[in-house]
């Protein structure tokens, strides 16, 4: 017989051995694939099979928001500066990549609250509950993608070769999300004020991101701009799709190494803080 | 003391003992509002290393109970723990930590090779999908792959005799079907240590006993741990008993027989409700057995097979004839199971009872009490004709508590030893 697992509990915190941890968490992240996927794929189906309009979910509010914007600046409520792209094809774009980015951010608080009870009755890899969120993400995105190049072809707009970057830039407005949801899930399924607040500093982020505003050329809202990590993500991702030369590529690249490292510690922070939580809301 | 914390198992040579608990408290919060505040200030505690059993997390913050202390326990191969002990004694709790769902605030568990928990079943099952698909979810939530369910599929469908409702929305299920698919995934597991919580308590006999033959055929290769409020599960199934009370051990042993004794002596006796229309009173109840008789504000002992005299007083405050006086003899889950009355003796004529008032002493005995270890408690009633008509008097539920001790301890209350005779 080969040596057999031993488990070990302790109070002791795991961060004092951080080595230790770090291939804890690589473990358990390989072996969470299996159920994260058998999540996502619940989650998906049972989504589907019940609604009417189906798949068509996936894009119906950034398409709403696209006209209501459209109305706005076409109305002239709203005077919108110019951009490149014809300004339907610029919101639209926009309003679709950020959509995918909010998804990402909701999916770790979603995910663990929607499975409080599995939380605190099964010892499961915790990773499948991020994993699953993202591949949901991945799922839904697709769907947003596809109707985006549709329409982008429709319009007139021939992707170019930098398509194929594009996929790294969807890849990197998931990491942000992902990291910065996953941030606020700890203290989220402890306090519920944390959702509500992601509600609203969300729709402020948008306005100061170049999602239906085109970016300033001057005075501090353009370093304001600057400064918002989700405006070179979502002017290059943008540019990749539509086949411009994207501006910002040195800030896309720094921002996503930070996201990187950053979405490391809060998967530790959330795998530390999952004891305390399941200990508060254990039904 | 020769056990050195933080050594594993081997080192000590102890092959066998597969868990290993030492010195576990566990601290919880009463206010929910304090308790989510400390939720948040032991994240930032543990993401600064601070935790540790030497310094604060020993100490008790305001409004926190222990609800676990000092828990020590071992567990061989082949051995079936039975945890018991009232309602918020710990023992879920205790659970959750050998589980690792939480973690201890002192102490260190140790366990060795695979840990399998049957806390709840059909875990992750979504009522809009079929069967089918929430097997495959259910058992991935047990951390079996793709592959093992694949494998095992035909075994768990036919161990849990849903035949062709597999490919309908569970749902559409009763909810025996869903603990049958929920138990037949779970079963599946072939888990070194097993830690069970009351999942067993619903399902019809026929399948209840299914699960049992499971848990046997389990048993030989694994260490049991079971939270149970079933004593006749846990006399059955189980090699020890800790009992618990307040988040402490208070017995721990590997005679069974006596733990359940003290386990039933620690029900209060709580005197229930007697209701009278004001023309009869029972004033008094009294057991005894063997020349002890019973006091007051503690349960009755009585040793299985011995007699059990019942005496009451009963003040009657009109003249009742042909008084029809019962004694229910109830079980701890509040079930009638057994009934005493004056009909059908001798009794009445010979006593002359036909026509009675005032003052009424009466005993019951019953030369051979031959109940199953436990408590129980009796209610008396009185009915009887007053001016012609057949009327209720007095109903006085739960009056009195007794408890049976001995080994016997069965699936019933009423224990029969019959003569057997071959042919």
């Amino acid at each position: 017989m080969s040596t057999p697992k031993i488990t070990i509990y302790t109070p002791e915190s795991q961060v004092r051995h951080p080595g230790k941890m770090l291939r804890a968490m690589f473990k358990d992240l390989a072996l969470s694939q299996d159920l994260a996927w058998r999540l996502a794929v619940r989650d998906i189906s049972a989504q589907y099979r019940q609604t009417f309009l189906g798949l068509a979910w996936a894009f119906i509010m950034p398409v709403a928001t696209t006209l209501t914007w459209i109305f706005l600046s076409g109305s002239g409520i709203i005077s919108v500066g110019a951009t490149a792209l014809p300004y339907p094809v610029y919101v639209f774009t926009g309003t679709m990549l950020w959509s995918i980015f909010m998804d990402s951010l909701n999916a770790p608080l979603a995910m663990t609250n929607a499975s409080r009870s599995m939380l605190a009755k099964v010892n499961f890899p915790r990773e499948a509950l991020i994993v699953a969120g993202i591949y949901k993400v991945l799922f839904n995105g697709g769907i947003k993608v596809g109707l985006l190049i549709l329409a982008l072809l429709v319009v007139g707009i021939y992707p170019s070769w930098s398509l194929l970057l594009f996929p790294l830039g969807l890849l990197s407005l998931i990491l942000v999300g992902t990291a910065i949801g996953l941030f606020l899930t700890p203290v989220g399924t402890l306090y519920t004020d944390v959702g509500n607040v992601i509600g609203f500093a969300m729709q402020f982020l948008m306005y100061i991101t170049p999602v239906v505003f085109p970016m300033p050329k001057e005075g501090w809202v353009e370093i304001l701009f600057r400064l918002n990590p989700m405006t070179p993500l979502i002017l290059t991702t943008r540019d990749w799709l539509t086949g411009y030369t994207p501006e910002y590529w040195i800030s896309f690249i720094l921002f996503n190494v930070f996201f990187l490292f950053f979405l490391l510690a809060v998967w530790m922070i959330y795998r530390v803080s999952m004891p305390i939580i399941i200990e508060r809301m254990s039904s | 003391m020769n056990k050195t914390p933080g050594t594993t198992f081997d080192e000590r040579g102890e092959a066998d003992v597969l868990v290993r608990v030492e010195n576990v408290s566990k601290k919880f919060c009463r206010s929910l509002k304090k308790s989510l505040w400390y939720g948040v200030k032991d994240i930032g505690a543990e993401l600064l290393g601070k935790n540790d059993h030497q310094n604060e997390s020993s100490f008790l913050r305001a409004d926190e109970f222990w609800a676990l202390q000092d828990i020590n326990f071992e567990l061989k191969r082949g051995e079936c723990l039975g945890l018991i002990g009232q309602n918020g004694a710990g023992k879920s709790t205790l659970l959750k930590i050998l589980n690792g769902l939480l973690k201890p605030d002192t102490g260190r568990i140790a366990m060795r090779g695979r840990v399998g928990a049957l806390i709840e079943l059909g875990t992750g099952f979504n009522p809009i999908l079929s069967g089918r698909e929430n097997i495959y979810i259910n058992g991935s939530v047990l951390g079996f792959s793709k592959q093992e369910i694949d494998r095992k599929l035909d075994a768990i469908i036919d161990f849990a005799e849903i035949g062709d409702f597999i490919d309908m929305p569970v749902k559409n299920y009763s909810s025996g079907m869903r603990v049958r698919l929920g138990f037949a995934v779970a079963a599946q597991m072939e888990p070194d240590v097993l830690l069970i919580d009351e999942v067993l308590a619903v399902g019809d006999i026929g399948f209840v006993l299914k699960c049992f033959n499971r848990m046997d055929s389990l048993l030989g290769n694994a260490a049991i741990i079971l939270v149970s409020h079933n004593m006749p599960q846990v006399a059955r199934m189980c090699t020890n008993l800790t009992l618990m009370e307040h988040g402490r051990t208070i017995y721990n042993s590997y005679d069974i027989a006596s733990g359940l004794n003290l386990y039933y002596s620690k029900f209060k006796a709580e005197i229930g409700n007697f209701t009278s229309d004001g023309r009869a009173f029972l004033q008094e109840v009294e057991i005894s057995s063997n020349g002890k008789t019973s006091q007051k504000d503690k349960i009755f002992q009585v040793e299985y097979q011995n007699e059990l005299l019942i005496r009451l007083t009963i003040q009657l405050n009109e003249p009742v004839r042909d008084p029809d006086l019962r004694i229910y003899f109830y079980d701890k889950e509040q079930r009638v199971f057994a009934e005493a009355s004056n009909l059908h003796t001798d009794f009445n004529a010979a006593l002359h009872l036909q026509q009675v008032s005032g003052l009424l002493i009466l005993l019951a005995k019953m030369p051979k009490i031959n109940f199953s270890q436990g408590t129980y408690s009796i209610t008396v009633a009185l009915s009887g004709k007053i001016n012609g008509q057949k009327q209720v008097l007095f109903r006085y539920q739960s009056a009195a508590y007794f408890q049976v001790n001995g080994t016997r301890h069965g699936w019933s209350p009423v224990q029969f030893e019959p003569t057997w005779q071959r042919f």
